[in-house]
């Protein structure tokens, strides 16, 4: 049964997500109203700043080498830009969205 | 926090950031989307701080501040932005994700411990083909979008700049670009992490400049797309799930709005790359209609017509937004309705800066979404319309499209306005428009000119109903 064993590089499960969920982004987005495309860049530009999270990972390092200070720097000014992202392009969404109204009736 | 835990979560997260595009498939699911996506967010972040939290006090502070900084300038602006600026906060935007990007691959780079891809100077070569990836693509992203911003927002000119030679730097370019991203793949060595960014960095700025304004929908889409990229990038050296999805999602949602652009301008995406177009304003045909008189119209002629139409169809363009005149002209189509008559709003694809950018500024006037109609479902009732009310487009009406085959723009896909009984063209002159290409339909019979700055001549036909 060794051949069972065998473990799958790390890598390629990261590929199969990415390819998969270019697919499912292809789908969704042609689904997308044109009226809407203006709050769709703007909303994934909010969630493409989920690269907060290497940020987070880089301003949180532990101060164990000489490289460490710099990676907080780095992760520090990251940071900022992605919450202004977050901040900035879920709001500017939402108060897009707020605004497309229906004909009273 | 275990690791198979997180995983999990930042697959919700991810999940959720899908259906936060899914919801903008209709206006009214558009808002659960929106918050579909802050919750993924928020999920996302917190099991970053959980299962990795930050390792000392002087770490947390960073964290907070940081937050604290970023997030109220977010808010501010979020709130303070007029609609019409919708185009270069974007494109600022997107330089913010490209930028973040390339801090985040350095941050790993400096500290690959935190990240499990090695030690200082000893990472693995697969994480140093992602990272430099990563870093490439963010670093091109930053500058292309800073290029786009100034454009956008006219601190620069949005005449395209054309280098001599300008090909041949840009393959130097590229090629050292691969090589030294083997060079760190290789070696490890710092020097090779910079060049590779310094090199992206300028060729951001070589690409954009080339691009006149009349191809910024597509630009601008196309840096959308490439700030995914390269958040997927940096998601496969963290081995996120989360950010190798959205990466994945935001990449070909950028990708798909280029090709619609594209489409609707009838050109290619890599004429479009390639630039110089809509540079020469006397370009081919512009001499032909110079001595043939336009029609002028006052606002109370105006008035006076669309009172006694029974069908009007207006047709906005990124005139109406540089007036502000979306107001004004929702007045206007109130007061029409008033007098029995139907009005109808259409919308090019390519009408404004950016995607969606018209039903935007009209959304924000108050105009009900369900009387916008996109190109093709209006096209056809143009011809059974007594007026088509232009405000402030040109060359998405322009019949040279499908008339004049030496035309530049011939097979252009456009809004046959001039099949509607009488056609009013606002404009503030008789010039030609943004492709830089003259309009035959100003010299038409049946054409009226409204001459002046689109809100006043708004207000005025207002005031004369």
């Amino acid at each position: 049964m060794e051949h069972l064993a065998q473990a799958v590089d790390p890598f390629v499960f990261r590929l199969s997500i990415f390819v998969l969920a270019v697919f499912v982004g292809y789908f969704v987005v042609w689904s997308v109203t044109p009226a809407l495309h203006t709050p769709l860049m703007s909303v994934t530009n909010a969630i493409s700043s989920v690269i907060v999270v290497g940020a987070l990972l880089a301003v949180g390092v532990g101060m164990v080498s000489s490289g460490s200070g710099w990676a907080r720097g780095f992760g520090f000014v990251a940071l900022i830009f992605a919450c202004v992202n977050i901040f900035g392009g879920f709001l500017v969404t939402q108060r897009m969205l707020a605004m497309y109204k229906k004909k009273a009736k | 926090m275990s690791a198979n835990l997180s995983a999990l979560l930042y697959l919700v997260a991810g999940v959720l950031f899908i259906l936060s595009l899914r919801g903008l498939s209709s206006p009214a699911s558009s808002r659960q989307g929106n918050m579909f996506g802050m919750i993924g967010m928020a999920i996302a972040v917190g099991t970053t701080l959980a299962s990795h939290p930050p390792a000392d006090g002087v770490a947390w502070l960073l964290v907070i501040l940081a937050v604290a900084i970023g997030g109220g300038i977010g808010a501010v602006i979020a709130r303070r932005v007029p609609m019409t600026s919708m185009p270069e906060l974007v494109a600022a935007f997107h330089s913010l994700v490209g930028m973040a990007a390339v801090l985040v691959a350095a941050g790993a780079f400096y500290a690959p411990e935190a990240f499990d891809i090695g030690t200082p100077g000893n990472i693995h070569p697969q994480s140093l083909v992602e990272m430099s990836l990563g870093v490439a693509i963010g670093a091109l992203t930053f500058t292309g979008s800073v290029i786009a911003f100034l454009k956008l927002s006219a601190r620069m000119s949005g005449a395209p700049i054309i280098l001599p030679f300008r090909h041949a730097i840009n393959i130097v370019l590229a090629l050292a670009l691969v090589f030294f991203i083997v060079g760190l793949v290789m070696s490890g060595s710092a020097l090779d992490f910079w060049l590779i960014t310094i090199i992206a960095l300028a060729l951001g700025v070589l690409m954009i400049i080339p691009i006149g304004g009349a191809d910024m929908p597509v630009v601008i889409s196309m840096l959308n797309s490439y700030s995914g990229w390269a958040a997927a990038g940096i998601g496969f050296t963290l081995g996120n799930s989360a950010l190798i999805i959205t990466g994945a999602l935001v990449g070909s949602s950028g990708a798909i709005l280029s090709y619609i652009m594209c489409h609707a301008m009838n050109r290619s995406f890599i004429s479009v790359i390639l630039g110089g177009f809509g540079g020469e304003t006397a370009a081919a045909g512009g001499g032909s209609g110079e001595q043939k008189p336009a029609k002028l119209g006052s606002a109370d002629d105006a008035a006076f017509i669309m009172k006694n139409a029974s069908k009007v169809i207006i047709v906005p363009g990124y005139g109406m937004a540089v007036a502000q005149a979306q107001h004004a002209l929702r007045e206007m189509a109130d007061l029409l309705k008033k007098e029995g008559v139907e009005v109808k709003y259409a919308i090019h694809p390519v009408a404004g800066r950016m995607p969606g950018h018209m039903n935007v500024l009209l959304a924000e006037a108050n105009v009900p979404y369900d009387e916008v109609f996109e190109l093709e479902d209006i096209n056809s009732e143009f011809a059974q319309a007594d007026i088509a009310f232009v405000i402030g487009a040109n060359d998405v009406t322009n019949p040279a499209a499908e008339e004049d085959k030496t035309s530049p723009i011939y097979g252009m896909p456009v809004l046959q306005v001039w099949k509607a009984g009488t056609v009013m063209f606002i404009k503030r002159s008789l010039a030609s428009g943004y492709a830089g290409i003259d309009n035959p339909l100003f010299y038409r019979d049946n054409t009226m000119m409204l001459l002046g700055d689109a809100k006043k001549v708004t207000e005025n036909i207002v005031k004369a109903m």
